[in-house]
């Protein structure tokens, strides 16, 4: 009992970190991987989606609709910035940077002014379930799931789904799709906009476990930042297995030193993966596959 | 012709091949001007030294608040410029800069905690700082420019750098936290070190924030910015100019790209760690928060707005948006930071050289035109 027990603990663990890097990087990684753009505002439409879905939760729809509420106001927010700022940015790649971190200051700073430093919280749902000696969250098992789920579904529409055909296409060969009819420029608007939304959805889901505050983004720029230069530019096979090593360091590190010391491993991990496979894994993964 | 308008052109390359043999000093001395900077002939310099010497006479129609603010602004220069050598002449875009401030910024106070002021040791630890953030910076830039990583992803890489060291010394609360004497503090910070001081025969001269330390951060940002203008006409610039517009071409050409921009980066980051100690000096106090995320992107937007591409535009944009955002503060300091983001979006969208490159270019203009 004993060791089921420590042994639930440590995946539990796993489990946690693995989801809180999924679901946190999705959204940039989609970003980077199709457009080759990071985009720096990550953080704030986290932010977004967390405040629309605890004020929609507050207005008493039920928690999942919430959610949803705020990965589209994310996603429309997103379309919007990517209409008016980012799209004159694309051959720009490093000023596309900066333009993304001047919306993040301003989303910061007028979130600030307009809705105060903090704003009142959702409890997180679901309660607790006991294993062994120890309680856990099952909301954070929901979590997991979510994960999970957010990247069969992210696979299903990119592989499986018309939208996914011509946006892989736009991606690979932007000249050949445009020649074969494809509106490219309005396939980067949705992609960014799919970008923005994962983001809101990452912050709806995670809105029950955090304080609101205008700086809430910070707190998972870090670590979704890290997953997407360890895996590269391709979600499937890099952001997803880097999520996987990145959250057994980060559970292993936590687990003995703390905190700090699993987000200090995250960076010393990333500075040595980019100096023994540059590209990431997903570049590593393909040419070892040639 | 008008070379400083095409700075990326190639023959700058090999432009000193081509001098005669001089005294080092002289070869030095004419990279005062060239292809990678804006600005020559008499005219040029005439206007720069009546500039200094207003900024030197100026303490004398000021009030002893504004001076010990000047002398703030001129601080962060220093930081500002090595932005521009890494981002603007080597085109790596670092958001990390912060991140070698700060450990400069923490290495000055506990240094000069432990070890006191006595017998200029304030200077000693002012070096020893400056190197700290150099090397860091250097073995960041090892592993970043060997790996080949480029664009945005140095960007991402040192983001995370500045941020891990704000959260960690964040977190340095406890009494366990010391080192030597000097206890870090955690979220508040570190206070009470000493300011720079000169030793001086009948009593030291202690540079609190006014007049003495004004004149010498004055002379300290002359001199970084004319040795910076050496070195980047210098052909050790040339290289780094053509790696950011071509680096296959540059490596085609025999050069160790990877070396360059590393050094680059390392000067970058000594310069950083130079604003970083002198800030600590300046206000006896350093704090995780100036390596945070706001503290981060403040560099930035000085350089962007100025010009990254050119070392005086650089200077003069990061004085001028200090200045700015300070009056700004004086109003409410949430709405400076708001007005800082729309200014780098502005900035960004309309005048991607930057505001002062792009009006110090049309002024040359100007007087080319009147000449003629």
């Amino acid at each position: 009992m004993e060791l089921i027990a420590t042994a639930f603990a440590m995946a539990y663990q796993f489990g946690d970190a693995f989801a809180f890097l999924v679901i946190s990087c999705a959204g940039l990684a989609i970003i980077f991987g199709m457009m080759g753009i990071i985009n720096l505002a990550h953080g704030e439409f986290i932010m977004c989606g967390a405040y629309v879905t605890a004020s929609t939760a507050r207005m008493g729809f039920p928690l999942p609709v919430a959610i949803l509420c705020g990965a589209l106001v994310a996603g429309i927010v997103g379309m919007i910035v990517e209409r008016t700022v980012v799209r004159h940015l694309y051959h720009r790649p490093l000023d596309s940077i900066i333009a993304t971190w001047g919306i993040s200051l301003i989303a910061t700073q007028g979130v600030l002014i307009v809705l105060g430093s903090t704003m009142q919280g959702i409890g997180t749902p679901l309660g607790s379930i006991e294993v062994g000696e120890r309680s856990y969250s099952a909301y954070r098992l929901v979590l997991m799931g979510a994960a999970v789920a957010l990247l069969s579904g992210l696979y299903l529409l990119f592989y499986h789904t018309r939208f996914g055909v011509i946006a892989r296409a736009t991606i690979q060969r932007p000249q050949m799709a445009q020649a074969l009819g494809v509106d490219t420029r309005r396939i980067y608007g949705l992609t960014f906009g799919l970008g923005a939304a994962l983001a809101g959805l990452a912050g709806g889901l995670y809105a029950p476990t955090m304080t609101m505050v205008p700086t809430m983004g910070a707190t998972f720029i870090v670590e979704s930042f890290v997953t997407v230069v360890v895996g590269g530019a391709d979600i499937f096979v890099g952001a997803a297995p880097a999520a996987a090593i990145l959250a057994v360091i980060r559970a292993a590190l936590t687990a003995w030193y703390g905190q700090l010391f699993g987000q200090i491993g995250l960076l010393l991990a990333v500075i040595i993966v980019i100096r023994v496979m540059p590209g990431g894994l997903s570049a590593w993964i393909k040419r070892t596959r040639q | 012709m008008n070379r400083s308008d095409t700075p990326q052109r190639d023959e700058s390359i090999v432009a000193d091949t081509t001098l005669e043999r001089r005294s080092s000093l002289a070869i030095w001395v004419s990279r005062l001007e060239g292809p990678q900077t804006m600005g020559r002939g008499v005219l040029f310099w005439t206007v720069a030294a009546l500039v200094v010497l207003a900024a030197a006479i100026y303490p004398l129609f000021s009030n002893p608040f504004a001076v010990g603010n000047s002398a703030y602004f001129m601080v962060w220069t220093f930081m500002a410029m090595g932005l521009g050598v890494v981002w603007g002449y080597t085109g790596a875009l670092s958001f990390g800069q912060t991140a070698f401030f700060g450990l400069a910024g923490y290495a000055y106070g506990v240094l000069t905690i432990n070890f006191g002021a006595a017998y200029g040791f304030t200077w000693i630890a002012l070096l020893i700082s400056v190197a700290l953030g150099g090397l860091l910076a250097l073995l960041i830039g090892y592993f970043m420019f060997y790996g080949r990583i480029r664009g945005v992803f140095i960007g991402i890489v040192t983001l995370s750098v500045t941020l891990v060291f704000e959260t960690f010394m964040a977190q340095t609360a406890g009494p366990q936290w010391r080192i030597g004497d000097a206890r870090l503090n955690g979220f508040n910070g570190m206070s009470g070190m000493p300011p720079l001081t000169v030793p001086w025969p009948g009593g030291d001269i202690v540079l609190y924030p006014g007049l003495g330390l004004y004149y010498v951060l004055l002379a300290m940002v002359v001199l970084c910015y004319l040795g910076l203008r050496m070195l980047l006409n210098a052909p050790f610039g040339n290289v780094l100019v053509a790696i950011r517009e071509n680096p296959e071409r540059a490596e085609m050409l025999g050069y160790d790209t990877r070396a360059y921009q590393m050094l680059a980066f390392g000067l970058g980051g000594a310069l950083a760690g130079l604003s970083g100690a002198l800030y600590t000096a300046w206000g006896q106090y350093i704090t995780p928060s100036s390596m945070g995320l706001t503290a981060a992107a403040l560099p930035i937007v000085w350089v962007a707005v100025g010009g990254r591409r050119d070392i005086t535009a650089t200077l003069l944009g990061t004085l001028a948006v200090l200045f700015g955002f300070q009056s700004l503060t004086v109003y409410g300091s949430q709405y400076a930071l708001i007005v800082m983001g729309a200014l780098l979006l502005v900035t960004v969208l309309l005048t991607p050289e930057g505001l002062f490159a792009t009006a110090m270019r049309w002024i040359g203009r100007r007087f080319k035109g009147a000449q003629r």
